[in-house]
């Protein structure tokens, strides 16, 4: 199931960047911050900054944000930059015609992306909060950017201020009698706006916020659910004595 | 037809109301006959909790559904909004969508438990082969609205899969790809697809699929149920015509059906508040993206309920179809050779074998497959003339009798894992040994559910009281 799954995500993924996927590395796990209001606002701020000038997220509504405990005022003042309504959704003001010349296709819609690609070793958060924090230079390309665990991807690295450039190290090893290169770790060689860790805290916030906004009402859910549980568990026992009255007649 | 039945002016007003309707509506009757004078065996265990499950899981769906089509657009341009738009804008929209999916698997659940209780003892066995022949009726429809119903939401999978499983119409010979045209309402799936599919699953296949509940409750009713000892309990009846081993429905079943509702709702609600994808297995991870008719997923999988049928499916390759052809062989020599018929009828068995070689020869082992898959379903409403067994229960039959029934489910269990898993050379010799033991296991019911020595059958049922 999960093959099927990560090969069709690579073939979705890969079928509007110009090339195949070749290969990927594991995926980290991304810190959960889902109940975190803070860091769902300073995800919200970066989503709306970094992602939203491309990516549309057109299910989701800006007033929406007021359930990670923005105001409508915050939200005018801070976040509208494509619309003056607070009711609207995330819209982008990018031709589409003209994202295809740059990209070689029109960037994907953001507002489910994180449920989407759930699957090959963790959940969608696990994948983007990856993907996000493995850009390299690579200038054969013709973003000048590649990306570990989206080989060819068609997005530059939107981020690289925060984060600065890095480049990929491997150690060449010995595998079914093939010299093969494993990826062994990160060396910088510009540096960002932010520290590493504090890069990868900024990430995990975007992560989060992608990850609330895929499912906006799943807080609510759990928080439901517990109590659904907690009757059911009570009517439970009053359904199990109430047959065992009327069932001790039965000889 | 009943008398008129007057009573006394004095009676109080609800008697005097109840008189009134039954003097023209059998509501007193309709009432003890299917609930306080239906007398059930009292020896039902947990397998029985399913049927009464499978309809609570169908007045979900149809309460759900009604909801959900209040919102959802059919429309290819719409539908995919239309179904994030009840996740967010509509209020509860997310609790009602998640019940509905969750729903659907669930009803699969339960009614696969349904026909396993069934199949174990012995429930489709004279006098209730129209009991078991509705019922089988009902999972196909229910297979159709299941299907039809997994386009709508209009994500990749959504579209793949229905892609996939019209195209498998057009392998048929001469009609096929008319057929498939007629199925889609285009060349490919598309808007007039899911308008159609979205008129199928809302309102034709569920009417046919609640007159069927109504036909297959009231051949049950007629012929009364089946228990785990598989022993007719009106065999033994008490002075006043009343089984003795029975107790009434209402209110015996109808308070031990609510806590076996309970024991379902804890586990269907959990699901529905803390996963509702399951794992990807109710909800697939991909069909929250957008359907695109322009990108084909590399794999595609139906949903788990589907996953055995498409094992079967994909186990027909050409290789396979030699390994069918020396059964039709072998069957058509053992027929011609130990039958005790007329020569005329064996004459006929050879010419129809060598017939079918030749058809499985000439034609494409893709519409075999197809034929396969849908004789893996078919096959199932035969089972009461299959079984020759003494014994209705499981519990009586000889013990390898047991054995063979759970490689069966094991081997349904793998094969439903195997269609799942994209195609190898190993899952595919895999799933054509299932296949063949699939079906081996109902062809040849006849001859081995005759052999062995049963157990005695008690007179009356077991029962320890509670």
């Amino acid at each position: 199931m999960k093959k099927i799954i990560l090969s069709l995500l690579i073939s979705v993924f890969t079928s509007w960047s110009a090339f195949a996927a070749t290969d990927t590395i594991p995926w980290d796990k991304a810190p959960n911050k889902i109940n975190d209001l803070g860091a769902l606002q300073h995800g919200a701020k970066l989503f709306v900054n970094y992602c939203l000038n491309c990516h549309a997220a057109s299910y989701m509504r800006f007033n929406r944000l007021t359930d990670i405990g923005l105001t409508e005022q915050q939200i005018k003042d801070n976040l509208l930059f494509t619309t003056d309504k607070v009711g609207e959704t995330m819209k982008v003001s990018m031709d589409p015609k003209q994202a295809k010349d740059w990209f070689g296709g029109n960037p994907p819609d953001l507002t489910v992306i994180a449920r989407s690609r759930s699957g090959h070793g963790g959940t969608g958060a696990d994948y983007l909060y990856t993907y996000l924090r493995t850009y390299y230079r690579d200038e054969s390309k013709a973003t000048g950017w590649n990306n570990l665990a989206f080989p060819n991807v068609a997005m530059p690295h939107v981020l690289w201020e925060l984060q600065g450039e890095r480049k990929p190290l491997y150690d060449t090893v010995q595998s079914h009698g093939h010299e093969v290169h494993a990826f062994k770790g990160w060396q910088q060689v510009t540096p960002g706006k932010l520290s590493p860790a504090e890069y990868d805290e900024a990430v995990a916030d975007l992560v989060n916020y992608m990850q609330w906004m895929s499912e906006p009402s799943q807080n609510t859910r759990v928080i439901i659910g517990v109590w659904v549980l907690m009757f059911l568990l009570v009517f439970m026992f009053i359904a199990w004595r109430l047959n065992a009255a009327f069932w001790k007649e039965i000889r | 037809m009943a008398d008129f039945k007057e009573i006394s002016p004095n009676a109080p007003l609800a008697e005097k109301a109840l008189n009134w309707v039954d003097n023209r509506f059998p509501l007193s009757k309709l009432y003890k006959e299917h609930l306080s004078e239906y007398y059930a065996p009292k020896n039902f265990n947990f397998l029985y909790f399913f049927g009464v499950l499978s309809m609570l899981v169908l007045v979900i769906q149809i309460l759900t559904g009604i909801f959900l089509t209040m919102h959802y657009k059919p429309d290819a341009a719409l539908a995919f909004a239309s179904v994030e738009y009840i996740m967010r804008d509509v209020p509860w929209g997310w609790l009602i969508r998640y019940m509905h999916s969750t729903g659907a698997s669930a009803f699969f659940v339960v009614v696969y438990m349904h026909m396993f209780r069934g199949l174990i003892y012995g429930s489709y066995r004279k006098p209730r082969e129209l009991v078991w022949l509705f019922g089988c009726a009902i999972f196909l429809a229910l297979m159709g609205e299941a299907f039809m119903g997994y386009l709508l939401p209009w994500g990749q999978m959504s579209y793949w899969g229905a892609q996939v499983i019209v195209n498998l119409f057009s392998a048929i010979p001469f009609i096929g790809p008319d057929l498939a045209l007629l199925i889609r309402g285009d060349y490919v799936v598309g808007d007039a697809t899911l308008n159609r599919f979205f008129a199928f699953h809302v309102i034709a296949v569920p009417l046919v699929l609640l007159g069927l509940v109504v036909a297959h409750i009231i051949a049950l009713h007629e012929v009364g149920s089946n228990n785990p000892d598989g022993i007719e309990i009106k065999a033994h009846k008490d002075a006043n015509g009343k089984p003795l081993d029975g107790i009434p429905f209402h209110p015996y079943y109808t308070v031990h059906d609510i806590m076996g509702v309970m024991g379902f709702l804890l586990v269907f609600t959990a699901i529905i508040f803390f996963a509702p994808e399951f794992g990807g297995y109710f909800l697939e991870y991909n069909n929250f993206i957008p359907a695109d008719p322009l990108k084909t997923p590399l794999h595609i999988a139906p949903v788990w309920y589907f996953t055995p049928y498409y094992s079967m499916l994909r186990a027909i390759t050409n290789e396979m179809m030699y390994a069918l052809i020396v059964c039709v062989i072998a069957a058509a020599y053992l027929g011609a050779t130990r039958a005790a018929i007329s020569s005329i009828l064996k004459a006929a068995i050879i010419g129809g074998a060598l017939l079918l070689m030749g058809l499985m020869l000439a034609i494409d082992a893709k519409f075999w497959g197809v034929v396969v898959m849908g004789g893996s379903v078919i096959i199932l409403f035969f089972l009461p003339w299959l079984d020759h067994c003494e014994v209705k229960s499981i519990r009586f039959k000889p013990t390898w009798h047991t054995y063979l029934y759970a490689v069966f489910v094991i081997n349904f269990f793998v094969l439903g894992y195997l269609g799942i898993k994209p195609p190898s050379q190993i899952n595919e010799r895999i799933s054509q040994v299932g296949t063949l033991f699939y079906f081996g296991f109902f062809l040849l019911m006849p001859w081995w559910s005759r052999l062995g020595e049963t157990k005695p059958v008690p007179d009356r049922v077991n029962f320890v009281a509670h």
